[in-house]
């Protein structure tokens, strides 16, 4: 019987996976895809909030300041890109100071650092491209922004390091108790574990009422973004939120950690879990709306519009906690849950320890490294990597410069990458403003060669995305 | 650092052209930098016929025209370092590149050609709402994967755009087994060549769609269909969708300059074109840059890129034999009336050589027009034309007397008339 | 009596020509401009002619397939015919540009020949 099942290779199960890595255990992560990161943690704002927002007293609030207070150091160890470039929150009316001064209070008491009202000079000074209407903001200096992909490979990456186990396109579908523990049965058979965490994102409620009568709902909350090139990329130095008021709720714009603007998300309450298609009418939305609070934008320089699932909770509230005798839910994260990541990974396995009482592992490593980006190294030291690992001199990603030895690294790492998509989350590869244009083919190329497979057999992302249907005249 | 006459970063069609020409205009020390395997460019994965017919009478394919100026190359001598990235050009034309065999290097140029090309604009940059599937591809792209691979990208295909490429793809796609249903065009017109519409689309029975978009795809993992729409004053038309089942969505709806490198440099940049201005000499801001090809404006016969090229690259040449440029006055060239930029945008009429160039394209479908040419008030050049289309490139030749009328005329005016 | 109606391709203009053939002859020409036109319409419904390009499959070559097209025009209605006769066809690298790839493609008397040129391994 393995020791512990975490169904969802997402930021929180893969937290909760690289902090139960500490101990000595069989820990086993499941996840529907292909690959870690395909669910609500691969499309969001990628931003850490500061921790204001959520309601006092909250499990939300508290994890959120405690995630964003654990990121600085976290960074450094697990070595994913991270900024704490502050966040604005503009008032664009004085009717709506009320709210702002509440929104202030609500941060003083979540024990978040720093904040600030700032007047309109103050502002412009800070944010050049604010919107002409702007009154005030509240300034927020532990704001930051992450990279939601590299932090979930990061911890993915290190669980696995410590031992964790990560099995893909693996679909659990029924959780029952047995004696001892619990079976989860699965599209690939059944498996049996002494403790399960549900991390199962939007479907985490289908799992939580096969177990408990405390019912749950989760409702996908889909929201369309906007990336925009790095020539947009220093339009706005900090995360700028609008305050609800006035003008309704609006749409954040950030500059992202990879240099580009990134602007969203809408909020459209849908019914199909699985359903991350873009509308028209929610684009419109973000395009009417982005331009309140900050002025100029220059969405012509837009590379491509997305659109994810948040797994918003009725109750908006994260539920982490034991369903029923060793099954912790993790559940509901929802917006802040990647800022909450950190804490949350350590609460459950907090849970998870309470329950199994594992032995601490003292060969457990803290550290990881990240693909290594030929780009941040000084000239001597690229030339240098190059003379060595003529991989890195081969550019195969155009737009991002990104070299064949960075895609060798994603492929032959723990968990490594098999498609198209894995190693763009981890590289970058595809990620510019050609949008993989140029670098498929390559990428195809050497994922088929690195993994042995022929090149009709590489998908996009795993499933029935295979990029090549057969060869030239084959059905004449 | 290592010191070098002429560096020309592209090794394709205009590339070529521009070493070829540098090399026969005296300059010894030339060094093309490509970053794909072989040089020629686009011209590689271009392979139906109907290039050529201009520069050498006779209508050859892309891979035999790219041929013909590698092979020249070649014959003299000319180095061209292949699967080489250029990161960086500094304004004082350092370049930066890097490949497998030479690492990470630097080079002092005298001169530089950009001669980058062009790439395709992709979905993100065309707001086409839906999911993000397999099976979405550039025309381009496909392309490549069915013309050098030999690959199949898909089986039922619906095309948004109507540009040679998607155009020639769709006949491409069927002759390899494929069922292309349809070809959607935003535009109430097609900015592909008529010939391409006859023999790539009306050869096959596929339907042309005019003023109609993509508004919708469908699909989780692969291309399941696309739901298509009537456009009217750049909206879709509420009831007039019509889905398609299909596997594969190609998108061909223009070319972008490719200029990351240029505008790294501070190479003035047409709001336009999305190219460097240019003088008369093809010189950019940036003194001893030049530019010339697909990476100044995109082109519709090759043929013209490596006239235009041949004539950077001699341009180039004579800036490194006469260490630097000449002086005089600089007149603006103006783009007016249904003409949508000129190339070059400014001209030195003490440096003017006998012969000044102008390369222009309009906005929109015109008919029974004449097509002038002012240098302050006066007209200096004047012919009419039948027809013109955004699609087509006009080229003017201003020679002699012309040319006499350009020294302090304030400045040249390009435009279309009542004919 | 038969009408048949086609888009020059002779210039960007693109004239809609109406041919009108009697027992497969032209009996008249219109809606051209030019005398272009008349030729092509002549042409394009008597005898239609087409190049052809597609690819083939290299064998121990640096590249996984080669370009190729007719040496000339095909008869239009040969077309298809002239792709599936490819169909089996492998190259041998290397192969040199113009080299025969398939002789008298379809029975069409004219051959298939590579435009591009590629090395052995």
């Amino acid at each position: 019987m393995i020791d512990v099942i975490i169904i969802g290779a997402g930021v929180s199960g893969c937290a909760a996976a690289r902090e139960l890595s500490r101990f000595r255990a069989d820990i086993l992560v499941l996840d529907k895809e292909e690959d870690v990161c395909c669910g609500t943690s691969k499309a969001n704002s990628a931003i850490v909030h500061a921790g204001f927002d959520a309601p006092a007293g909250s499990r939300m609030a508290a994890l959120n300041v405690a995630g964003s207070r654990m990121m600085p150091a976290l960074a450094q160890e697990l070595d994913f890109a991270y900024q704490q470039c502050g966040s604005l929150v503009v008032c664009l009316s004085d009717e709506d100071r009320p709210a702002l001064q509440k929104l202030y209070e609500n941060g003083l008491a979540n024990g978040v650092e720093g904040l600030r009202i700032v007047e309109r000079g103050e502002l412009r000074a800070l944010e050049p491209n604010v919107s002409d209407e702007a009154v005030a903001a509240l300034w927020a200096p532990t704001g930051g922004i992450v990279c939601p992909f590299g932090l979930t490979y990061a911890f993915a990456e290190n669980a696995a390091k410590n031992g964790v186990r990560f099995q893909f396109d693996t679909e659990v579908q029924a959780v029952r108790p047995i004696a001892g523990g619990w079976r989860a049965e699965t599209s690939r058979g059944p498996l049996e574990a002494r403790c399960v965490v549900n991390a199962a994102g939007v479907h985490a409620d289908e799992l939580h009422n096969q177990v408990s009568a405390d019912a749950m709902t989760i409702v996908p909350r889909r929201g369309d973004y906007f990336l925009l090139d790095h020539t947009a990329g220093d339009h706005v130095r900090h995360t700028v939120f609008q305050l609800p008021g006035k003008y309704g709720k609006g749409v954040l714009v950030t500059p992202t950690v990879h240099g580009n603007l990134l602007i969203g998300p809408t909020a459209t309450d849908i019914d199909d879990k699985e359903d991350t298609a873009t509308t028209a009418a929610e684009l419109d939305e973000v395009r009417a709306k982005a331009g309140r609070a900050v002025k100029d934008l220059p969405l012509r320089q837009t590379i491509t519009s997305f659109a994810g699932l948040r797994a918003h909770e009725l109750r908006h509230e994260f539920f982490i906690g034991e369903a029923a005798p060793g099954f912790v839910d993790c559940a509901g994260i929802e917006s802040p849950g990647l800022s909450a990541s950190p804490a949350i990974g350590r609460e459950v396995a907090a849970l998870v320890q309470n329950i199994l009482h594992l032995p601490e592992d003292p060969g457990f490593d803290p550290h990881r490294r990240g693909i290594l980006d030929p780009k941040t190294l000084p000239f001597e030291e690229r030339a240098a990597l190059i003379r060595e690992q003529p991989a890195y001199g081969q550019i195969i990603c155009r737009c991002e410069s990104i070299t064949e030895g960075e895609i060798l690294d994603a492929i032959h790492r723990a968990p490594g990458a098999r498609s198209l998509d894995g190693v763009k989350r981890r590289t970058r590869a595809g990620m510019g403003r050609c949008q993989a244009g140029f670098c498929s083919p390559r990428v195809l190329e050497i994922l088929a060669r690195e993994l042995g497979v022929p090149q009709a057999a590489v998908t996009k992302s795993g499933g029935g995305s295979q990029l090549i249907v057969g060869v030239n005249k084959d059905s004449l | 650092m290592k010191q070098i006459d002429l560096v020309i970063l592209g090794g394709g069609p205009a590339g070529l052209a521009a070493a070829i020409a540098a090399r026969k205009a005296g300059v010894q020390d030339i060094l093309i930098l490509e970053r794909d395997r072989e040089p020629g460019g686009i011209l590689n994965q271009c392979i139906h016929n109907g290039f050529g017919l201009h520069t050498f009478q006779e209508e050859l394919t892309g891979p035999e025209y790219a041929a013909r100026f590698a092979d020249q190359v070649r014959e003299l001598g000319i180095p061209c370092k292949l699967n080489t990235m250029v990161l960086d050009l500094s304004a004082r034309r350092v370049v930066t590149a890097v490949n497998r065999t030479d690492g990470l290097f630097q080079l002092q140029a005298k001169a530089v050609v950009l001669a980058m090309g062009c790439r395709e604009r992709p979905r993100g940059a065309l707001n086409i709402p839906g999911s993000r599937p397999a099976g979405i591809y550039t025309a381009g792209t496909a392309q490549r994967l069915v013309n050098m691979e030999g690959c199949l990208p898909g089986r039922r295909v619906v095309i948004l755009g109507s540009g040679d490429i998607g155009l020639i793809m769709a006949r491409r796609m069927t002759l390899e087994g494929a069922k292309v249903l349809c070809v959607a065009e935003l535009m109430p017109y097609s900015g592909g060549l008529k010939r391409n519409i006859v023999q790539c689309l009306d050869d096959f029975g596929i339907p042309l769609k005019l003023s109609h978009t993509v508004v919708d795809i469908k699909g989780k993992k692969r291309v399941e269909g696309v739901t298509i729409a009537r456009v009217e004053n750049g909206r879709p038309v509420p009831g007039s969708e019509e889905s398609y089942d299909c596997d594969t969505l190609l998108l061909s709806c223009g070319l972008l300059p490719e200029n990351e490198l240029s505008r790294a440099a501070g190479v003035e940049l047409s709001a336009v074109t999305n190219g460097p201005l240019v003088d008369e000499s093809l010189q950019t801001s940036l003194p001893g840059v030049f530019a010339a090809g697909n990476v100044l404006h995109v082109h519709d016969l090759v043929d013209y890129v490596s006239e235009e090229a041949a004539a950077a690259g001699a341009h180039a040449a004579r800036y490194i034999l006469q260490g630097g440029a000449e002086g005089g006055e600089a007149l603006p060239v103006r783009a007016a009336g249904g003409v949508r930029y000129t190339v070059p945008t400014a001209v030195h009429p003490a440096r003017l050589d006998g012969a000044l160039t102008l390369r222009l394209r309009v906005d929109n479908v015109y008919r029974d027009r004449a097509l002038a040419v002012y240098a302050g008030q006066t007209c200096i050049w004047r012919r009419k034309r039948p027809v013109l289309a955004p699609g087509e490139m006009e080229t003017i030749v201003l020679k002699g007397p012309a040319l006499d009328k350009l020294p302090g005329c304030g400045g040249l005016t390009v435009t279309l008339e009542e004919a | 009596m038969e009408k048949r109606e086609l888009t020059c391709i002779g210039c960007p203009l693109g004239c809609t020509v109406q041919v009108t053939l009697e027992n497969g002859a032209v009996v008249s020409v219109t809606g051209n401009t030019c005398p272009r036109g008349d030729a092509y319409a002549r042409k394009e419904v008597t005898a239609p002619t087409r190049i052809v390009t597609t690819t083939v499959p290299v064998r121990g070559g640096v590249l996984p397939a080669v370009s190729v097209k007719t040496a000339g025009d095909i008869p239009k209605n040969k077309i298809f015919d002239c792709v599936r006769a490819l169909k089996t066809v492998t190259a041998d690298a290397p192969v040199a540009i113009g080299q025969v790839i398939l002789a008298d493609a379809a029975g069409t008397g004219v051959d298939v020949i590579a435009t591009k040129a590629v090395d052995a391994v």
